[in-house]
């Protein structure tokens, strides 16, 4: 089973804070999953190249050409805070 | 009167001047009302959809031809942005969130002038198989109101199937049409991955999410499938060949199609009247002519695994956006931004989204990637050259699309491992980006209990295509249909 320790490390790299009854729960339902894909490890794939989009398409670009965005202010509106036209966040410390 | 009419005779009615659009949307805006308890709908836009079914009619009454969807009411998933309307996706996290933009699908839609009656309830972030992790309770089945109607796409599943509205859009990123439809009994499409834009439907697994359609008929799907399909300069994944003629091309005659019968779809512990029902459907397919030939898909089993493994890694990427900075929820009570992070998030996200989140940083972390993810993504290799293998023998697959009739509310919650099992039958399919259809196929007891009526619970034929391969994905559903009315069976709610 996963170590409290290893779930409190997992909820600061995703930035989801934990309660300890969580940290318990996630605990035992992560390591459920663990288990469950295991026997992929028995599987033999040498040779094979690894999946990374199934379309065969290759470096799908548009042209290089700036689009003028005419809705700012219904966008900047869904934010909890702004000020002058910026999204206000908290002090980093 | 008008519910559980097909699309094709909806038009019909709406051209002919024998119904207006505001009358339709009036009916189907009335059924939402009166069956709210089915908790089929998260939003209903009900002011807005008056006003376009007004502009739908001001459009008919005006000469000239009237595009397929023009006037006919729909409901979206609430995965779908749409401008100026809320668009939760079933979390707290998006509880206030009123979407800037069109989903490129709903403008389509739009331009055609289709009528959204609201949006429809659906597993949190898509994260599930019964529609039970949704922040706004969970739907109920039509034909049985103490059972899931499937998920994630519970919501439109259940607003299709009870005759709250015509047709939905859905999305699927391991089974999530295939198997609502089946579990609810009505016809549901899985697009080839990058057949249909997916640039404003909320993102779920990047590599995964394909936007398809439910409604009652196969011919309905083809039509849907041509307006929303198509190449979008917002999705890169998207960049592939013109939109065939699905719905003028589409054929009946499958004589000597050669149909595929997977063996190890008809996993142990499958209830046997679904099996029976299936069998029965694919007799009926070579009645018609189709030549019924057995194949192998040994690495089937490998799919839920992999699955579990690629969508939670891509979700814990595309759930980083929710900071509580730019759009949604906010945690009040936080000292710095780290905290604004770890609590809007902590408050935000259900169970599912913060398991499947944990989950995939766990397997990319540093140390665990070559062993988890990385060794994944070559089994999905394996899984792909398989399909790819057995599509030269065979034109497509038939088989079930669930291996049971739809479970009992609750059931889910029991198990974190619920969703891959549930969608065992669908997710190999989709790992591997190909069409495929969930039509009704008669119904079958469930071995947990009694259902209202004595016939049971729905049961899906699900039909699989090769890669863009949609049209005879199309055409065999389209036969099926034309032969059997089980696509016309509906609940009597």
């Amino acid at each position: 089973m996963l170590s409290k320790e290893e779930v409190v490390k997992l909820s600061k790299l995703a930035r989801i804070a934990l309660t300890d009854a969580e940290v318990e729960k996630f605990q035992k339902e992560l390591s459920a999953v663990l288990d469950y894909v295991e026997e992929l490890k028995q599987v033999d794939v040498e040779g094979l190249e690894e999946v990374s989009q199934v379309t065969g398409l290759v470096n799908v670009q548009r042209d290089d050409v700036a689009v003028a965005a005419e809705n700012h202010e219904e966008i900047l509106s869904q934010a909890p805070e702004i000020k002058d036209g910026y999204y206000k966040v908290k002090a980093i410390l | 009167m008008f519910e559980f009419l097909q699309l094709t005779e909806l038009r019909k009615l709406l051209d002919e001047k024998k119904v207006s659009s505001l009358e339709l949307t009036k009916y189907f805006l009335a059924r939402i009302k009166e069956h709210q308890d089915l908790n089929a709908f998260i939003t209903v836009t009900e002011e807005r959809a008056l006003a376009d079914a007004r502009r739908a009619d001001e459009f008919i009454n005006s000469p000239g031809e009237n595009p397929f969807l023009c006037g006919i009411p729909y409901a979206a998933k609430d995965l779908f942005c749409s401008k100026g309307i809320r668009t939760t996706a079933a979390s707290k996290i998006l509880d206030n969130y009123i979407a800037p933009y069109d989903a490129t699908s709903i403008a389509k839609i739009k331009a055609q002038k289709g009528v959204l009656l609201g949006k429809t309830n659906l597993d949190q972030f898509a994260h599930g198989s019964s529609g039970e992790t949704s922040a706004y309770g969970p739907t109920k089945n039509v034909w049985d109101k103490s059972r899931m109607p499937g998920g994630s796409s519970s919501g439109s599943a259940s607003a299709v199937a009870g005759g709250l509205a015509p047709w939905a859009t859905a999305t699927e990123t391991g089974g999530s049409i295939r198997q609502p439809a089946s579990l609810s009994g009505i016809s549901g499409w899985k697009p080839t991955y990058g057949r249909v834009s997916r640039f404003g439907v909320i993102a779920m697994a990047s590599s995964l999410d394909s936007i398809g359609a439910m409604a009652y008929s196969v011919e309905d799907l083809a039509k849907i499938a041509e307006v929303i399909s198509g190449r979008d300069e917002k999705d890169s994944t998207t960049g592939h060949g013109e939109v065939p003629e699905y719905s003028k091309r589409l054929s009946a005659d499958i004589k000597g199609l050669k149909v595929g019968i997977p063996k190890e779809y008809f996993v142990e512990g499958m209830e046997d009247g679904v099996k029976q029902r299936v069998m029965e459907a694919i007799k009926e397919l070579e009645k018609l002519g189709a030549k019924l030939v057995d194949v192998e898909l040994p690495n089937t089993k490998f799919g839920s695994l992999v699955y579990a493994i690629v969508c939670p890694s891509e979700v814990a990427s595309n759930l980083m956006r929710y900071d509580g900075i730019r759009y949604g929820h906010v945690a009040t009570d936080t000292k710095n931004l780290l905290e604004v992070y770890e609590k809007s998030r902590a408050s935000g996200f259900g169970n599912e989204a913060k398991r499947r989140i944990l989950t995939g940083t766990y397997v990319l972390s540093a140390g665990y990637k070559d062993a988890y993810y990385k060794k994944a993504q070559k089994v999905r290799r394996l899984i792909i050259n398989e399909f790819a293998e057995v599509f030269k023998q065979v034109d497509i697959l038939a088989c079930p699309s669930t291996p049971n009739v739809a479970h009992k509310l609750g059931k889910a919650a029991e198990n974190p491992l619920h969703g891959y099992i549930a969608d065992q039958l669908n997710i190999p399919g989709s790992l591997a980006g190909l069409p495929a259809l969930s039509v009704p196929c008669g119904f079958a007891r469930p071995d947990d209990g009694e259902s209202p009526s004595m016939d049971g619970l729905p049961v899906g034929l699900q039909i699989i295509g090769p890669q863009w391969g949609e049209q005879k994905v199309f055409d065999v559903g389209y036969a099926y249909q034309q032969t059997t009315d089980w696509h016309k069976k509906h609940p009597s709610i």
